[in-house]
């Protein structure tokens, strides 16, 4: 694949090759060398418009152990503060010779627009409200590797929180939905997108009422900083009702599992400490989260071109 | 974007009973030449050489009673040279459960064509430590090599064409004649 910007563009079959990609590229992380030469020569920018931890430092990661160049982009220290368009801003490092681009912007659309400017891969990091389709790889393969399982065929998963604001949970309705689980989306109505009914999802309204019939838990950030329009009433109530608490988590059947993509806002939708849930995937997220993206830029910069003799060159 | 023709049937240079007695050769080889084979550890080579280097493990168990030889995989995809230059093939996963540092290590593969796998393969095995040799068995040596390496211990060495598919499989092994 050339860019990876949507879980739909991506479809199943690049989604669980990704997946098992993604499985060998875990091994080389535990290798007492974890590094490989397959990205030498390559240059991968990360283009982050907006804050983060884990993506962009997983995917720096990730490149180096490909053996792949790095070059970041922070926006507070950049000409963007000069008053530099987007579009001067990709062209000018495209023209530095890059590969590929890693991004993440306020506005959905940002990773569709960019690859019309430059001829560089585009993985997409975060746009908007819109997509974050590495964050939903890493999710079915920590899924699928915590319970043992290949396909996820009947499936519960439940998504709990702020659905409106989440980039997350509509790249992992997709993600999960292609690979054969059930989705159940769980939020008040005012932070349900307007469209909802077209989502392949089910919908409730009460976390008591779905804990027991959920395989996968899947706690989403209130995103506070996007919460300007009067949404939810106060943050104790939304706490109080969506809210992973200590009896709450006793619901659960004890082979369910608990997610969040973090950051986690503790005492708003996490009341308890992740480290007393016996089944918490959420360290294994962030360590498979390089594992994913190694996989994601191998796919994109590794490409053969044309299929040529060597390809039947087998040894 | 060229086609390749696969001409008229493979020929098969070596039955199943050939190989069978091939990789029991190779295995008392590996026995004499490492002197009883106690610091000896196998790599088979994905996919390929895998299943070659348990029978190799399970021959070497029966000429030394009481020695299990460990035995892993690697996977040379992210250490090839050709990365880029051909469409992607999906690797397997490595699977070297043992430490390798100061071991005598055999790799082993089905076929020796360029040499640019074992290359790859010396590569890799870096990333698991430093071995205080390596050593390398395949069951057919095709010629064509493009890399000064010659392997330890050979099946049988037979000559092909550079087109020619070569297939070894527990039934024997086929050689294809391939037209571009």
């Amino acid at each position: 694949m050339k860019h990876l910007r949507s879980i739909g563009e991506l479809g199943k079959e690049g989604l669980e090759r990704l997946l098992e990609s993604t499985a060998q590229m875990a091994e080389i992380n535990r290798r007492p060398i974890p590094k490989v030469p397959a990205l030498r020569g390559k240059t991968v920018v990360s283009l982050f418009f907006e804050d983060s931890t884990r993506t962009r430092l997983s995917f720096e990661t990730a490149a180096k152990r490909l053996s792949a160049e790095t070059m970041t982009f922070s926006v507070s220290t950049s000409s963007v503060n000069k008053g530099e368009s987007l579009r001067d801003t990709v062209e000018t490092i495209s023209d530095m010779g890059v590969h590929a681009f890693v991004v993440r912007h306020k506005s959905a659309g940002v990773p569709w627009q960019i690859s019309q400017w430059t001829s560089a891969s585009i993985i997409n990091a975060g746009d908007g409200a819109h997509q974050h389709p590495t964050q939903a790889i890493v999710d079915c393969y920590t899924v699928r590797e915590a319970l043992g399982l290949t396909a996820l065929n009947g499936l519960r998963v439940s998504i709990v929180g702020d659905i409106k604001h989440s980039r997350v949970a509509r790249s992992n309705v997709a993600a999960f939905t292609l690979l054969g689980a059930h989705v159940t989306l769980v939020a008040p109505p005012t932070l349900l997108p307007a469209n909802i009914e077209t989502w392949p999802v089910k919908v409730a309204h009460s976390l008591d009422d779905v804990m027991p019939s959920t395989d996968v838990l899947y706690m989403l950030r209130l995103q506070s900083e996007r919460m300007d329009q009067g949404l939810i009433p106060h943050l104790g109530e939304y706490s109080n009702r969506f809210g992973l608490t200590e009896t709450r988590a006793q619901k659960l059947q004890d082979s369910a599992v608990v997610m969040h993509p973090g950051p986690m806002n503790r005492g708003v939708e996490m009341h308890i400490d992740p480290a007393d849930l016996p089944n918490s995937l959420i360290h294994k997220q962030v360590a498979n989260g390089v594992s994913a993206r190694m996989a994601v830029l191998f796919d994109v910069l590794a490409r053969g071109g044309e299929l040529n003799s060597l390809q039947e060159e087998s040894v | 974007m060229n086609r390749e023709i696969k001409v008229a049937s493979g020929k098969a240079v070596m039955s199943g009973p050939d190989v069978s007695r091939a990789i029991s050769r190779i295995a008392h080889e590996i026995v004499e030449r490492n002197q009883g084979a106690h610091n000896v550890v196998l790599v088979g080579l994905q996919r390929g050489g895998t299943w070659i280097a348990d029978q190799l493990a399970e021959r070497i168990a029966q000429i030394e009673p009481g020695l299990n030889v460990p035995n892993g995989s690697l996977d040379v995809s992210m250490h090839r040279d050709d990365i880029g230059l051909r469409p992607i093939v999906p690797g397997a996963i490595s699977d070297i459960p043992f430490d390798i540092n100061g071991a005598v290590v055999v790799l082993v593969d089905d076929v020796l064509y360029t040499g640019r796998t074992v290359r790859a393969a010396l590569e890799g095995l870096n990333n698991f430590g430093r071995p205080r040799s390596v050593q390398l068995a395949v069951i057919v040596d095709r010629g064509h090599r493009e890399l000064p390496i010659r392997p330890d211990f050979v099946g049988k060495n037979i000559p092909t064409q550079i087109n020619d598919e070569v297939e070894v499989s527990v039934d024997g092994v086929v050689i294809t004649a391939v037209q571009s």
